[in-house]
């Protein structure tokens, strides 16, 4: 078993006392679902963030895909991440001025130095898997959030990424767009791709996950199989903050 | 109730407005039979009998006002169009450097708006013109021949002539712009979400290709607004020639008043000079702005 991702003891604060991050450790195999869970402002963007580099650390050690970081930045190591992480976020961040397909393959242009026709092939083959090819020559504007985001996704699997990071993909989302979001990542997952999901969605958790870290002011409070954590969680924390979501 | 009321102000407005004009006109009249020159533009085909320091086209005091006015013309738009590309161009230079925080370069760019936009227009040409250019034929060290000399007339720069007062006030205008360009340059780049930056950055793009394929493109709608009330007070800015002593169209106005009492006659000029000139760079931004649009979709 191949380990892709291994956590330890990362710390952070963005003010002085008050840890974003505080310790928090954890490996990830790869093939494997990490759902991260927690409360607002317990730290999940912030850590999802540290593992591609967009957000640094003070304390502890990052190994992604054999490339180890830590405090020191180190741009080229970054950078070199980056190239093999995808992610995807809350607000999808699609390029408003570039069309879907522009979107795309921007990247494999720029960063790959693949040819055009190429990139352009690859892109029009993934959106025809997540079933939106026929707005590839459209603006982001001109499409709903939902497939605004499988957009992002499709942008991120461009570049071909050894491990996929998701940061709420589904909340800005109206309810009834969450499932063709949510059905693309269970695709991805039932094909072997190793992902990282910050997400309050519980089934598609219970269901997709093969790991769910809880985390509580930047503490990691438990790391449990979904069948544990979501039927019998070991802490009082984890078991108040899942009731709290089952009443919204 | 509530639509008297305001009816009833409008006319009082209205009213104040006639009465404002009314004075107005009257002293104009009265000025005008005092003085006893009458409103014409006849005067306009008369010799002009002053010189020009400062004129690109062939010009001698046997000339029209007409002509004189129009060398003022000649000499303001030259001025404008330098100062407005310079000023950009440095704007453009300070706003990036600016967005470093923390970085020396960034403190420096920040020290250089502050200190150029806290102190008065007038101020920065004196200093310019007399600091300056004034006596830079002085400065032997600066001389490098064939290059740029200087001399009592100014500056030789690839044996093209630029005198003092000149280069005195395309300095001052490009610099004093330049400050407030950057903070638009500045401004346009943060309206750009930051998600943006995030988006490009864990793509694996560099700083510099995501900061020209990303961020520019969505800031260049945010830069025209700015941009175009910028160069709108250069435009209006470059009146203050007359303090250097360049013949801009302002200074032949203001001479000509002194010589033939025309001042009704010569603030039309001025105003519609001025007009047309600020009408026409509103334009020309405007379809900038709309070039920028539709290349997008
Ligand atoms: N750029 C920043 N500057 C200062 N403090 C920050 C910054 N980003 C996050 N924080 C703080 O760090 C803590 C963790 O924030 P983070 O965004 O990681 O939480 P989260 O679990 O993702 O919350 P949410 O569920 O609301 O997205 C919060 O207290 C937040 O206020
Ligand atoms: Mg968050």
């Amino acid at each position: 078993m191949e380990t892709v991702l291994i956590a330890k003891n990362i710390t952070k604060s963005f003010s002085k006392g008050i840890n974003a991050l505080n310790k928090v450790s954890f490996t990830l195999v790869k093939g494997k679902v990490l759902v991260i869970m927690g409360p607002s402002g317990s730290g999940k963007s912030t850590l999802i963030r540290t593992i591609n580099g967009l957000e640094t650390f003070d304390e502890g050690e990052l190994n992604v895909l054999g490339i180890k970081i830590d405090s020191n930045i180190d741009e080229r190591k970054i950078k070199k991440i980056r190239r093999r992480v995808g992610m995807v976020f809350q607000q999808f961040n699609l390029f408003p001025h570039l069309t879907i397909l522009e979107n795309i393959t921007l990247a494999p242009i720029n960063v790959q130095k693949r040819q055009q026709t190429e990139a352009e092939e690859f892109g029009m083959y993934l959106l025809s898997q997540m079933g939106i090819d026929s707005h590839a020559k459209k603006y982001p504007n001109q499409l709903s959030g939902g497939e605004q985001q499988r957009v992002a996704i499709v942008r991120a699997l461009a570049l071909k990424p050894e491990l996929l990071l998701f940061d709420e993909p589904t909340s800005a989302l109206d309810p009834e767009r969450i499932n063709e979001v949510l059905d693309a990542m269970r695709n991805l997952a039932n094909q072997g791709m190793t992902m990282v999901v910050v997400t309050h969605e519980i089934d598609f958790a219970k269901e997709v996950s093969d790991k769910v870290l809880f985390l509580d002011n930047g503490k990691v409070i438990e790391i449990s199989s979904p069948d544990i954590f979501f039927s019998n969680a070991s802490h009082e924390r984890s078991r108040k903050f899942l009731n709290q979501l089952d009443k919204n | 109730m509530r639509l008297n009321i305001k009816f009833f102000l409008q006319i009082v407005l209205i009213l104040i407005l006639i009465i404002f004009v009314w004075i107005i006109l009257n002293n104009l009249s009265i000025n005008l039979s005092r003085t006893g020159i009458g409103f014409d533009f006849y005067w306009l085909s008369k010799p002009a009998g002053f010189s020009l320091a400062e004129k690109p086209l062939r010009y001698s005091p046997s000339d029209t006002y007409a002509w004189a006015l129009f060398i003022g013309w000649i000499n303001s738009l030259k001025v404008i169009f330098l100062s407005l590309i310079f000023a950009t161009f440095i704007g453009i230079l300070i706003g990036f450097a600016r967005l470093n925080k923390n970085s020396f370069i960034g403190l420096i760019s920040a020290g250089y708006i502050t200190v150029i936009r806290q102190t008065p227009l007038l101020l920065q040409l004196m200093f310019w013109y007399f600091v300056g250019f004034l006596n830079l034929r002085n400065n032997n060290f600066l001389n490098f021949n064939q290059i740029i000399n200087f001399s009592v007339q100014g500056i030789d720069l690839f044996g093209i002539k630029f005198s003092s007062e000149f280069s005195a006030l395309l300095f001052g205008l490009s610099i004093f712009s330049s400050a407030f360009i950057a903070e638009v340059i500045r401004g346009g780049i943060l309206s750009v979400p930051f998600g943006q930056w995030e988006a490009f950055r864990s793509l694996g793009l560099s700083e510099r290709t995501g900061f020209i394929k990303i961020i520019i493109p969505q800031a260049l709608p945010a830069f025209i607004p700015g941009l175009t009330s910028q160069y709108l007070n250069l435009a209006k800015n470059s009146t203050l020639a007359i303090a250097v002593g360049y013949s801009d169209i302002y200074a032949i106005n203001d001479t000509i008043i002194n010589q033939t009492g025309r001042a009704i006659e010569c603030f039309i000029i001025l105003l519609s000079s001025f007009l047309i000139l600020n009408l026409l760079i509103t334009n020309i931004m405007g379809l900038i702005n709309k070039l920028i649009i539709s290349s997008r979709k």
